[in-house]
């Protein structure tokens, strides 16, 4: 290969230290495409998801869809009302928060507080596991074997209904729950609880006492967090809860929630471009304006109540 | 052994095991390829049956059946994804339109008669018989319908839960066209599911549900299920071979189709896989529930098959 006398070949660059700046240029230059092309996605996902809404606003009142009661895009006379898919939603977030939030944070007492490093060494893997069954498994579990039991106990419960839903996102949830919180409790340092042993008090009130108050704030954003995450819940919800807008507080009765609504539609011969088909998209939107509503409020949370310790 | 040893001698031991994979099977077929099937999930017990008995006989074709419904099926199909399309319902204008644009020519073939079944479950002791007027006000859009005593005041007043096909189906094209007047016009409250596996599960849980979806669905899980008998003008009638034959039960009563692309054709695996299904049918069609056609309507698909491979092109 012929170069001119003076001109440095390739090789020359790249070695000595002008070299090695543009070596360590160009692997900045990598690694920061790597993280921009993830806030990029985002921020597609969002456009995408944004364009389409508002082109379903020009023809749905905001009012209509957030206010009225009946849930029917498909059928021929159309009601655009999101409230029963969402109160669905809520319903079995809560329903699995009430399961998930006690059992999760008595878990990450125990687990922090209670609990010898050999006990712990084989609960937490277990704990690893329950997290790591697939949500169509926990979905099909609460169809042929939750919803059977919750029959024998209330006869009036249907097939499909919210309360089995609710159960296993619950114990789906637990690890994230007790697993953010026992961060938050070991980061408590021991000083306070050798201060609090010193001052006489009992183990529970340790932990209940000084450790939990001291761990607030992480435990709350644990909480969120995982609410959050039973909101987007979808496999499990779509095969055990049913395909029923309903606008109930009942959960021994069947639901649509949103996301199980999302599986429905985008499963079909909904045509690209129509009023139907953007419904998928504004319910969407509403999904995602929500766990993100949770997600900062998580992050301002932590935030504002973390205890600074030296 | 070295490692490097004993990694060549897996990777070499693993390529040859595939080079032997395909030489010397023992179906007779030496077809290849594959057929991608999509569409009504109630015609899908036939074409997964015909399937299965095809791959026995072929067994290098890849065949693939899926039940998105009527409606999701023949969009698939009119954008070219998938090479038969299953239909409880013709195919409709707006999708007919669709496939010209797109170029796909197809030949729609009628392959079994379904009869339409209504259910209940089987602790229902008070429902045997339903006329379409009371199928109508059960299941019209403007329905005031809650309770089984609002469909006839000797029955208790119980709620009624609705399992029904969804707008997908064209389960649920064809039943609110013919009992409601107008295809897609339902009362919204009920539980829908493409999959009427679902429904089944539904009706067969609930002792006050009422649910609607192919015969196939009902003779799968009669021990499960009560089927309801249809009072289309002239007594009342349960969907059966004979029934359906003699065409006294109305108006539930409705063809099979699906729907083959041309181009396809072309593919000797799919106008065997489709020749197969016409010539086995009469044998295969009962064994799921539905009424097969005669054996002259049978001949006359294949006819029609085959005059469309030789123009394909």
């Amino acid at each position: 290969m012929a170069s001119h006398e003076g001109a440095p070949s390739v090789q020359a660059v790249l070695s000595g230290k002008r070299g090695r700046r543009i070596r360590e240029a160009a692997i900045r230059g990598a690694l920061f495409a790597c993280a921009a092309a993830s806030t990029l996605v985002t921020v597609g996902v969002v456009l995408v998801l944004l364009g389409e809404t508002v082109a379903f606003f020009r023809e749905v009142s905001i009012g209509e869809f957030l206010t009225s009661t009946r849930w029917e895009p498909m059928f021929q006379e159309q009601h655009f009302g999101v409230l029963p898919l969402l109160v669905g939603s809520v319903l079995v977030a809560g329903g699995a928060g009430v399961i998930a939030l006690p059992l999760g944070l008595m878990t990450a007492i125990f687990l922090s507080e209670y609990s010898g490093p050999r006990l712990r060494k084989v609960l937490k893997p277990v704990l690893e596991v329950l997290a790591g069954i697939p949500t169509v498994v926990y979905g099909y579990f609460a169809l042929t074997f939750v919803t059977p039991l919750l029959r024998t106990v209330f006869p009036q419960t249907d097939v499909f209904n919210a309360a089995s839903a609710s159960i296993v996102v619950g114990i789906m949830i637990i690890p994230t729950v007790s697993s953010l919180s026992e961060d938050a409790l070991r980061a408590v340092p021991n000083a306070l609880r050798e201060g609090a042993y010193g001052l006489g008090a009992t183990k529970l009130e340790v932990a209940t006492r000084v450790v939990v108050p001291g761990a607030l704030s992480g435990i709350i954003a644990s909480f969120i967090l995982a609410i959050s995450r039973a909101v987007g819940e979808t496999m499990a919800v779509t095969i055990a809860a049913g395909n029923l807008p309903n606008l109930t507080l009942n959960p021994l009765e069947s639901i649509q929630t949103m996301t199980a609504f999302i599986v429905q539609a985008s499963l079909g011969d909904t045509p690209q471009g129509t009023l139907a088909f953007r419904t998928l998209f504004a319910v969407a939107m509403t999904l995602f304006l929500i766990t993100l509503a949770m997600n900062i409020l998580s992050q301002w949370i932590l935030a504002r109540f973390r205890e600074e310790y030296q | 052994m070295t490692p490097r040893t004993s990694a060549a001698a897996v990777a070499a031991a693993l390529l040859l095991s595939a080079c032997g994979g395909d030489a010397g099977n023992a179906g007779s077929g030496s077809l290849g390829g594959s057929v991608v099937i999509d569409g009504s999930s109630t015609v899908f017990p036939v074409a997964e049956a015909v399937a299965e008995e095809f791959q026995i006989a072929n067994p290098n074709v890849r065949i693939t059946v899926g039940f998105s419904g009527s409606g999701g099926g023949f969009e698939r199909f009119c954008g070219g994804e998938t090479d038969i399309s299953n239909a409880s319902r013709p195919i409709n204008d707006r999708e007919r339109a669709e496939c010209a644009a797109n170029g796909i020519q197809f030949s729609e073939i009628t392959v079994a008669w379904d009869g339409l079944s209504v259910v209940v479950n089987p602790a229902n002791d008070f429902v045997e018989c339903l006329t379409v007027q009371e199928l109508r006000r059960i299941w019209q859009p403007t329905s005031t319908v809650r309770t089984w005593r609002d469909v006839r005041p000797s029955w208790p007043a119980e709620a009624i839960r609705l399992y029904g096909p969804g707008t997908d189906s064209g389960t649920f094209d064809y039943f609110t066209e013919t009992i409601n007047g107008e295809s897609g016009a339902s009362r919204p409250d009920f539980q829908a599911s493409e999959d009427d596996n679902i429904l089944v599960q539904g009706v067969a849980g609930d002792r006050y549900a009422l649910g609607y979806f192919g015969y196939a669905y009902y003779s799968e899980n009669a021990d499960r299920l009560k089927l309801v008998a249809v009072d289309g003008g002239s007594g009342c009638v349960l969907p059966a071979d004979e029934t359906i034959e003699d065409g006294t039960y109305t108006p539930l009563a409705r063809p099979l189709f699906i729907y083959v692309k041309h181009a396809a054709l072309a593919r000797p695996e799919v106008r065997a896989y489709v020749e197969f299904l016409l010539t086995e049918a009469p044998a295969i069609v009962p064994s799921t529930g539905y009424h097969a056609l005669s054996e002259a309507e049978y001949q006359q698909g294949l006819a029609e098959i085959a005059e469309a491979a030789g123009g394909a092109g």
